[in-house]
């Protein structure tokens, strides 16, 4: 466990309240993320997970409360560095379809940061070589299966060498036999001292690589534990209820 | 004993496919009573019909010959069908109306052009299509206009465009109304979806006017009108105003095409280029929109076909194109004959029906292909 | 804790500065080019002499008009009247071929599905062939075809009091004078009944409630007032007369006359567009899961039955939309009619009008405006439909 009282929270929720139309679906979340720190986030569908982890990233607009990235308060003008620093792995994969896989990780550095099509190559093939998809580089989504697109988005991500990885259910859109792929690359980048938010189900990852687990339920933070604590001795009655129904 | 097998079994050939010819025939002709009666109903009604069409596109018809004389029963010794002598006789001002003879290699050098554009443009895998679509987009229009209308640069001579005419200025107006209202229609399906309430009513109400209103009252319109709107004695050539009126019009349609498009990308695509730190418009330009002009390409050869035949329309504001040359041609008393109007209708046919159906084909081809590429993502 | 959404946050918003700005500009340069184009209209008709405004609609105008469904005389009628006969006559021609276009379209587009070759092969013929040529070409076909196919005028084909030539179908026409105009008020009631019960027959067979048959009462409801009325005028003493044409020395004349250029246009506009609503048809047909009409064939209905009371009804809710912008362009093509002397809207008002007082500003203004009420229209009725059948779903 991190101490995270000494330096800067990597990511800070102080308070945030968001809506959709009259639907209150963040409620008075707060929760403080330190540097290195693994976090992953459950809870039972439409509880705000995936709201939660979209508006460290300015995805989703927020209408109270404050979120730092860094230290820095998520203010309109600082959304667009904040992203450059924030990697994020979709549930849908999301990969361009209309370029190759080394084309989707060269996009954002050479248009988004200026880095010349030379050394952002590069940085792609280092990235896909420690990914083990580097005979992938030229071929499209569309010709890849769902483990493999997903391996690639986290390495699109990873091209901006992020400090902070989201992954909002990662493995959730795939078939059974490939979600352990993804997992051990999420394992292996978790090693490598990532800080990392992941909304996910796969209970045996947040008991393996956690730091905390958050369980969310109607829009607010219920319980934060260590992986140990929340399994085998969970609190609140509703988390008790949903591994219950889970596990 | 819960094994079943212990070895697998090897896939084997399907059985032979029972029937044949006679199979076909039965399951697609007579499967029912009801099929049976419509079979014969149809064949009874082709027995009737096709013989008198062939008879006077092919057998009876008359192929060569000087003047209408040729094409008259009494003269030719037997009933006569399509006088296609007329439309040899009069082919060259079906093509370029009265552009002058010596000067025909511009417009023909110009299909050329066009011929080779196109084919740039809609062979999806062809190289450098980005500088093909700068050249035909923005050097094609201004080469056309410097090749047919005259140029002391390139030192061609003048030639008015009221001396254009026929097939020339079908795909002249086509073009135009293609190369005009694609970027056109791309600005305003943007603008119809941007934040700013302002551009995007004003887009709206862009689009919604030009698709609620027919052509013709926009050709008039830009008949009568477009004079008025300009500043001073500006006057407008007579075959620019319905230019004008198709371009504006079909950006209107181009536009709802486009937005189709973009509707058609997943939101997922914007959202991930966000995260990854590109700002709203190099998410549209990078991301959306390659993926959305790609998902349109059958929509707007579709809009295309439409657009071709809609440029008939302008022969009623007097402009010569393949129509009115045609009735011009067919009024000429040297060749008058009592199959000439049905020859003449059934060569315009011949001649949209070949452009638009191969125009619909490609326009399949490539939506099958696309559909194929999805699948093949999944 | 639950609260309603405050008005302001402080998390990060749209609508800055810039966007306002860039707004303003969008805005200005709009107002700029409005004001612009007017500025040299006025001035360009100032020198013309012309005087702008619609005072001319009051004018008489002095031209007469092949077919009206309204009283007009050329001598006596204003412009205002050119214009609504011809109004008239884009709604009638359109309103017809809309249905005849409907009718085909269905045809066509379930014969494109048939299990038979030949009638899937023929519809695919249709709908290609004719997507493909110009409207005005086929239009021009038919004009020419209709008028060789009939007698010469001065020797029209006579059935019972009905002639017929190039000149048109001439038929006898009920007079309505004096109190007779009785006849269609109550047929028009009888529609209105018609209407009224096919709808709560409708919502009966979504509730599931008994209904009897609906075909023959609503023929009895459409047919039924204005025969009693005519039986009660005729007991009454106010018979309705019968205008009959006659074999006039250039043509027939008199009754009521069908033009050729109506016919021509009707057959026209709707064959091109059953072509459209034809593919539209199979498309709709097409998107209703193969599982409904495999299982409507496990329940025993045969085709026709699995057509008519599963298939179709689902394929409705993907047909209507673009069935209804079909509809649109039959009224916006029907303007084609100027190309063969249809007294249409755009013929009567853009072209003859126009022409005779130079009123270009105005006559746009108008005819444009009337296009664009319609197209509005027809879209706020199909967005009302849409909302309404929009499918039940959790």
């Amino acid at each position: 466990m991190t101490s995270p009282a000494t330096t800067t929270p990597a990511v800070e929720f102080l308070g945030v309240n968001k809506w959709f139309g009259t639907a209150h679906v963040l409620r008075d979340v707060s929760l403080a993320v330190a540097q290195s720190e693994k976090i992953v986030i459950c809870g039972p569908s439409g509880s705000g997970k995936s709201t939660l982890i979209r508006c460290v990233n300015g995805l989703e607009p927020y209408q109270g409360g404050t979120v730092r990235v860094d230290g820095h308060d998520l203010t309109p003008a600082r959304i667009p560095a904040v992203r450059r620093s924030v990697g994020m792995v979709f549930q849908s994969f999301n990969l361009f379809s209309h370029l190759t896989v080394l084309e989707n990780c060269t996009l954002a550095p050479i248009h988004g940061r200026g880095i010349d099509r030379r050394a952002a190559e590069a940085r792609a093939r280092d990235e896909f070589a420690r990914l083990a998809i580097a005979d992938l580089a030229d071929r499209y989504p569309g010709q890849l299966s769902g483990g493999q697109q997903q391996r690639v988005a986290i390495a699109r991500a990873l091209c901006l060498d992020p400090a902070v990885m989201l992954f909002d259910e990662p493995t959730s859109a795939l078939d059974p036999e490939m979600v352990q792929e993804v997992l051990d690359t999420m394992t292996d980048l978790a090693a490598r001292g990532m800080t990392m938010l992941c909304v996910t189900h796969e209970m045996g990852f947040a008991r393996r690589v956690a730091d905390r687990v958050v369980f969310m339920d109607e829009g607010q933070i219920v319980e934060v534990a260590p992986p140990e604590a929340f399994f085998e001795r969970p609190e609140h009655p509703r988390t008790r209820d949903f591994l219950a129904r889970i596990l | 004993m819960t094994v079943i097998r212990e070895t697998l079994l090897p896939p084997a050939p399907p059985p032979r496919r029972t029937g044949g010819p006679a199979g076909w025939l039965r399951k697609n002709l007579f499967s029912s009573p009801g099929n049976t009666l419509t079979t014969l109903v149809i064949l009874a009604g082709l027995a009737l019909l096709l013989p008198p069409v062939i008879r006077f596109l092919v057998t009876d018809a008359v192929w060569s010959g000087n003047s209408g004389e040729a094409c008259r029963p009494e003269v030719a010794g037997h009933p006569v069908g399509a006088c296609w002598a007329f439309i040899g006789a009069k082919i060259n001002y079906l093509v370029y109306g009265s552009y002058p003879a010596a000067e025909r290699w511009r417009p023909n050098l110009f299909f050329g052009l066009v011929a080779l554009g196109t084919a740039w443009m809609l062979w999806l895998d062809a190289p450098r299509r980005g500088l093909g679509a700068v050249l035909v987009f923005v050097a094609g229009p201004v080469l056309a206009y410097w090749l047919l209308s005259g140029s002391s640069v390139l030192g061609l001579a003048p030639v008015a465009t009221s001396l254009w005419g026929g097939m020339l200025v079908t795909v002249v107006v086509s073009l135009v109304g293609i190369v005009a209202s694609l970027p056109l229609g791309i600005f305003l399906a943007l603008g119809r979806r941007s934040d700013l309430p302002v551009l995007r009513y004003a887009c709206i109400g862009f689009i919604e006017f030009w698709r609620g209103v027919p052509l013709i009252t926009v050709l008039f319109m830009a008949n009568v009108m477009l004079p008025l709107f300009l500043p001073g004695d500006l006057t407008v050539d007579r075959l620019v105003r319905p230019l004008v009126g198709i371009a504006l019009f079909a950006s209107a349609y181009m536009a709802e095409v486009v937005r189709g498009g973009l509707q058609a990308i997943p939101e997922g695509q914007g959202q991930a280029a966000l995260a990854l730190g590109l700002t709203k418009g190099q998410a549209m330009r990078l991301v959306i929109l390659p993926q959305a002009l790609k998902v349109v390409v059958p929509g707007i050869v579709n809009t295309l076909i439409g657009l071709f035949k809609d440029t008939t329309l302008v022969s009623i504001v007097g402009i010569a194109d393949f129509i009115r040359v045609l009735e011009a041609a067919r009024a000429d008393p040297r060749w008058s004959a009592p199959t000439i109007p049905a020859t003449a209708y059934a060569f315009a046919a011949l001649f949209y029906l070949a452009v638009c159906f191969a125009m619909a084909r490609y326009a399949a081809f490539i939506e099958r292909r696309l559909a194929a590429g999805e699948r093949g993502r999944s | 804790m639950r609260a309603g959404p405050p008005e302001s946050g402080s998390g990060p918003r749209t609508g800055s500065t810039r966007a306002l700005l860039l707004q303003a500009l969008v805005a200005l340069a709009l107002a700029a080019l409005a004001y612009a184009a007017f500025a040299n209209a006025s001035e360009k008709l100032a020198r013309q002499g012309i005087t702008a405004g619609f005072g001319f609609l009051s004018r008489a105008a002095g031209f007469d008009i092949s077919q009206r469904l309204i009283p007009y005389a050329a001598a006596t009628s204003t412009y205002l009247d050119a214009f609504c006969v011809g109004l008239l006559n884009t709604l009638l021609v359109s309103g017809l071929a809309i249905g005849l276009a409907t009718l085909i379209g269905f045809a066509v587009g379930i014969a494109r599905l048939s299990p038979n070759w030949l009638a899937r092969t023929l519809a695919a013929t249709y709908v290609e062939t004719l997507r493909n040529l110009p409207l005005l070409l086929q239009l021009l076909v038919w004009y020419v075809a209709v008028r060789v196919a009939l007698p010469e005028a001065q020797h029209p084909a006579a059935w019972g009091g009905a002639y017929l030539s190039q000149r048109g179908l001439f038929l006898p026409r009920p007079d309505f004078f004096g109190v007779a105009w009785l006849v269609p008020l109550a047929f028009a009631a009888g529609i209105i009944a018609a209407l009224a019960r096919a709808r709560r027959a409708a919502r009966h067979v979504e509730t599931g409630a008994e209904t009897g048959p609906v075909a023959w009462p609503a023929l009895a409801w459409v047919l039924g007032p204005p025969a009693l009325a005519w039986i009660g005028l005729a007991l009454a003493g106010h018979p309705v007369g019968i205008a009959w044409p006659s074999p006039g020395p250039y043509g027939p004349e008199g009754g009521l006359g069908v033009l050729p250029e109506f016919a021509a246009l009707l057959l026209g506009l709707s064959t091109y567009t059953a072509a459209f609503i034809a593919e539209i048809v199979r498309a709709g047909l097409a998107s209703v899961a193969r599982g409904q009409g495999e299982a409507a064939a496990a329940l025993g209905l045969g085709r026709a039955k699995a057509l008519r009371l599963v298939t179709i009804p689902q394929a409705m809710r993907v047909i209507v939309p673009p069935l209804t912008s079909q509809y649109l362009n039959i009224t916006k093509n029907s303007s084609l009619a100027v190309l063969i002397g249809y007294p249409d809207l755009v013929h009567v008002f853009m072209g003859t009008v126009l022409n005779q007082t130079n009123q270009a500003v105005e006559v746009v203004a108008i005819t444009m405006a009337v296009y664009l009420t319609l197209s509005l229209g027809l879209a706020a009725m199909m967005n009302a439909y849409n909302r309404r059948a929009a499918p039940v779903s959790r």
